[in-house]
């Protein structure tokens, strides 16, 4: 077995990012993963291994007659959602490191918002129990039926330790709109907003998160495909090394309903990630040139650039407000946008964008990007310029 | 057969239960059919006080159309050491570390447990 470092992403790809894509999922999968192909210089045939989410509509088989691959020796799937968005490279790395496939395509593909929303309650969780009694749940039943809800639950103690105020969280939202406003590819492409009109929008849940504070609710597919160092040298892109790639699951953590620490206050998971991708890389936070942190709403961002020791803990509002993750600033973070600003395609878009980093070619180039971290807390890549 | 199964029973009941470990005594919520203290499978339900305090909350308000009641959800502390997700009623301010203690209420056709401010005769 090679190490993982062996490794690298060839190919990316995607669909534009819409609020209704007007064709099945499955189509955006296909259209995603063909583009990434040609990207890498690969016809169909050469893939052989295949990972997306567990929660992708997309069988496996299907994508594979769309695509006309004759054979797949590799599947895998992966948990939590866009808790694992990160994941999929590191099952497909590994993959490609122990020779269980030499190509290996990620794909995810979903109608978010025209289809089944996320933001919604979904009436499943209200489902009638046995003797027609409701089903009662130990949340659901309470009322945390909608992510932002559940997630704000988790936030409010480290907003109530720290102090951080609705405007602090404005000014992440800010940037990150900053960005996509100038990213062709992003759904508020040209429509940068203000803090006078973060602080105008509604309350989603109060007192901590305003409409513009969640991200969008998109429609589209992103793909992928890993393959050896190696054999990307015969190929069309200049390789995007895996320099590191891990999860980081932690005893007591719970998905979405994290609630049962003694301290809620920090993000273990995201620590546990950052200290495994720095030992696996033999870099650390000073070495990174950009950052593409999963923001399914803006107070991640902050708990994950302190977990991961680029600022200190309760000081993210303040390294925020200070311009560091601007383009031009200490740590880019999300020149893309972000799920806030490009699109919400389960956290995917998030590595395609390091990857245009990385060879060069993002709309908002950081200038000489080297490395480039991309993290969701429970799990995390490093990918570097090869 | 489900692991909290018993929890709602007990709520049924107008009782506040948790397990307790068979083996190491530890309490565990939400409920696992093992201790994660010591990989024990014996356990009892045990009764709970009911009295805890605040450690966070959100308002719960409907995403996309107007909620006819709001409600607030809270993590309480309980006692005895674990924590709890409920709702709180009855309160205009909240306060975290703010004692609350436990009523039982029909709500949208079954009984759930719900936290209002402890009144002073409590500890
Ligand atoms: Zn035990």
């Amino acid at each position: 077995m090679k190490p993982l470092k062996s490794t690298a992403i060839v190919g990316i790809g995607q669909t534009e990012f819409s609020k209704q894509s007007g064709r099945s999922e499955l189509q955006l999968a296909a259209e995603a993963s063909l583009a990434a192909i040609r990207d890498a210089g690969l016809k169909p045939s050469d893939i052989d291994g295949m990972v997306t989410y567990v929660q992708d509509s997309n069988d496996e088989l299907q994508l594979m007659r769309c695509l006309g691959i004759e054979q797949l020796r590799w599947t895998g799937r992966t948990p939590f959602g866009g808790g694992g968005s990160s994941a999929p490279v590191q099952l497909a790395a590994s993959a490609v490191a122990s020779g269980a496939a030499r190509n290996v395509l990620i794909y995810r593909a979903f109608n978010e918002r025209s289809g089944q929303r996320f933001g919604q309650p979904a009436p499943i969780h209200y489902g009638v129990g046995g003797g027609g009694a409701p089903a009662r749940s130990l949340h659901f039943s309470y009322g945390l039926d909608t992510p932002a809800k559940i997630y704000a639950l988790w936030y409010q103690p480290y907003m109530h330790r720290y102090g951080v105020t609705s405007e602090d969280l404005g000014r992440y939202v800010v940037v990150s709109r900053k960005h996509a406003a100038t990213n062709p590819n992003a759904w508020f492409y040209d429509k940068p907003i203000t803090l006078e009109d973060h602080q105008a929008s509604r309350w989603i849940v109060e007192p901590m998160l305003r409409l513009l504070d969640c991200c969008q609710e998109s429609d589209g597919g992103v793909a992928l495909v890993v393959s050896s160092m190696e054999r990307a040298r015969d190929l069309r892109q200049k390789p995007v090394r895996v320099a590191a790639a891990t999860q980081a699951h932690r005893m007591d953590g719970h998905i979405m309903f994290d609630y049962y620490r003694p301290d809620l206050v920090g993000y273990p998971e995201a620590y546990a990630s950052a200290q495994e991708l720095w030992t696996q890389s033999g870099l650390g936070p000073q070495d990174m040139d950009v950052a593409m942190i999963y923001e399914n709403f803006s107070p991640v961002v902050l708990m994950t650039l302190e977990a991961h020791g680029f600022c200190k803990e309760g000081e993210a509002k303040d390294f925020i407000k200070s311009g560091a993750i601007e383009l031009t600033g200490q740590l880019p973070v999300n020149p893309n946008g972000g799920l806030l600003g490009e699109g919400y395609i389960h956290g995917m878009n998030n590595i395609t964008e390091a990857v245009r980093q990385l060879r060069g070619t993002a709309a908002n180039q950081v200038a000489d990007a080297e490395n480039v971290l991309v993290t969701v807390g429970r799990s995390g890549l490093i990918l570097q310029k090869a | 057969m489900s692991d909290e199964a018993f929890f709602w029973e007990g709520v049924d009941r107008g009782q506040l239960l948790a397990q307790k470990c068979g083996d190491c005594g530890s309490l565990r919520h939400p409920p696992l059919p093992m201790c994660p203290a010591c990989q024990s499978l014996n356990w009892t339900a045990q009764a709970l006080s009911g009295h805890g305090r605040v450690h966070g909350w959100i308002v719960s308000k409907h995403p996309s159309r107007p909620d006819e009641s709001p409600r607030t959800v809270v993590l309480v502390d309980l006692e005895e050491g674990i924590r709890m997700v409920s709702n709180l009623e009855g309160a205009s301010h909240i306060e975290i570390g703010a004692p609350v203690e436990v009523v039982f209420r029909e709500i949208g056709g079954a009984t759930l447990p719900q936290f209002r401010p402890a009144t002073g005769a409590s500890r």
